[in-house]
């Protein structure tokens, strides 16, 4: 059980950083992971009074402010038209729509969760995430931070860019986490692949060996899906097993580089 | 802490615990048709509207209802029944416990999308649990309503 002794709605950053040096006071995202935590809290930090529950666009970007709940991220038009609807399907099978009401983008971020189809979604856009004291880092970067970091994760920061992005996910049951996800993107002639829960942490796959320089095939496709499944490491858990992850990442990448091709 | 929020149309100042969940202001508050169900955000069964939108409230401070509207079945038994009286018509569920869950998000859903696709409908209850029945009761109760307002 979670039981929490002072709750403050912070006031600006500097103070909700602050309170978030001490060891057993903890930010609060939409709770839905944390609600499940067997923890004493001294302090609760709310964010919920900086403004940051809305994705505002510039010229070159998508700012994604950290308490944006995940429906909001989902139904966002800009950012569905600039991958051809892959964001709301990464986020669409993520429990139901009153739990992406509730959970955050900030907080789906910073967990780094191993199973999280919203880290591999970013990634694939190359998003950066902003921190209050660290300032601004790739994906690859955060994800590397130590776990005991204690900073503020103020948004994702989403480039504007020409891509085509293809999403694609394996659960056992619908709304169940992932046994694992994947988004192929073709941007610039270039093609890479995000795999995650594999059950870890999500990762860059290039094609290093050129294996869909000069246009896609099947061969090529079905090469590039082994490479990457050959190249990323994977686990087994309740959910499924790494052999069976291997297979799925090869498969799924396959299918995703030849929805992109048929799709144009 | 003191809040201060409007509960199904009441305005209402309350003393709470800074650890005190929705679910539980919302029962104490005598609005017992939000159940507590898995209480690990799974199941839709604690789902209130915040605002208009459906939340879970198993996973969400009473302290942040502070300033809001929250609505419960208790406040929302016009619109409810509506529809609802569809749903038991096609003997949809067995127990009952899933039922507010599944009446107040069909609200929202109906909110945002007045005629939704049956492929619509089953994306946006995918959150609402039922361990009794296979929910195309549910489905084949919300499709007769949404047919009977088309007069089909
Ligand atoms: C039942 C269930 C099923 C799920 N299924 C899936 C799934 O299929 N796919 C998927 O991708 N995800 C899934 N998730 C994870 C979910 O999408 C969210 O990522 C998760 O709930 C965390 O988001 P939150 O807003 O609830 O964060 P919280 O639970 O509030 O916080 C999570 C952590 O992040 C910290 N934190 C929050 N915000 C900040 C911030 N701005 N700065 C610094 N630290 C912060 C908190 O202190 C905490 O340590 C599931 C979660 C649950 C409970
Ligand atoms: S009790 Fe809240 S989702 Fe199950
Ligand atoms: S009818 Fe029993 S849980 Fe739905």
């Amino acid at each position: 059980m979670l039981t929490i002794r002072q709750y403050v709605r912070a006031e600006s950053l500097e103070e909700a950083y602050t309170l978030a040096q001490k060891r057993n006071n903890m930010v609060l995202g939409g709770m839905a992971w944390t609600k499940m935590y067997n923890r004493s809290i001294g302090t609760a930090i709310d964010l919920g009074g900086l403004g940051l529950d809305t994705i505002e666009e510039t010229d070159e970007a998508y700012l994604i402010g950290a308490m944006t709940p995940l429906r909001v991220l989902e139904q966002h038009v800009g950012l569905n038209a600039m991958t051809q609807g892959a964001v709301a399907e990464s986020l669409k099978g993520i429990v139901g729509v009153q739990f992406r009401n509730t959970a955050t983008v900030g907080g789906s971020v910073w967990a780094r969760f191993g199973f999280s189809d919203v880290t591999t979604i970013l990634m694939a856009l190359e998003a950066r995430v902003e921190l209050y004291q660290r300032g601004v880092m790739t994906m690859e970067e955060f994800a590397l931070l130590p776990r005991t970091e204690r900073d503020i994760l103020v948004r994702v920061i989403v480039p504007k860019m020409e891509r085509s992005v293809c999403y694609l996910s394996q659960r056992n049951t619908k709304t169940d986490i992932p046994v694992l996800t994947c988004a192929v993107v073709r941007r610039g002639g270039e093609t890479f692949a995000v795999v995650g829960a594999r059950p870890r942490n999500a990762e860059v796959y290039r094609d290093t060996e050129g294996l869909l320089a000069s246009g896609v095939t099947e061969e090529g496709a079905c090469a590039f899906g082994e490479s990457v499944a050959r190249r990323a490491s994977f686990g087994s858990n309740c959910r499924a097993g790494k052999e069976y992850r291997q297979k799925v990442a090869a498969v799924l990448v396959r299918r995703a580089v030849l929805t992109l091709d048929k799709e144009g | 802490m003191e809040i201060k929020l409007t509960l199904n149309g009441k305005k209402i100042t309350a003393d709470v615990a800074p650890d005190l969940l929705l679910l539980d202001f919302v029962r104490d508050h005598g609005c017992l048709s939000v159940k507590r169900g898995c209480e690990t955000a799974n199941c839709g069964l604690c789902t209130v509207l915040m605002d208009g939108t459906p939340i879970l409230s198993c996973s969400t401070l009473a302290v942040r209802a502070d300033g809001h509207h929250v609505q419960t079945l208790e406040g929302l038994q016009e619109e409810a029944e509506d529809f609802a009286i569809f749903i038991a018509d096609q003997g949809a569920e067995q127990c009952g416990f899933c039922n507010p869950g599944f009446v107040m998000n069909t609200i929202a859903l109906l909110r945002e999308n007045p005629d939704p696709t049956d492929e619509e409908i089953k994306a946006y209850l995918a959150g609402n649990l039922c361990r009794c029945s296979g929910y195309e009761g549910q489905l084949r109760g919300i499709r007769a309503y949404l047919n009977s307002r088309k007069g089909v």
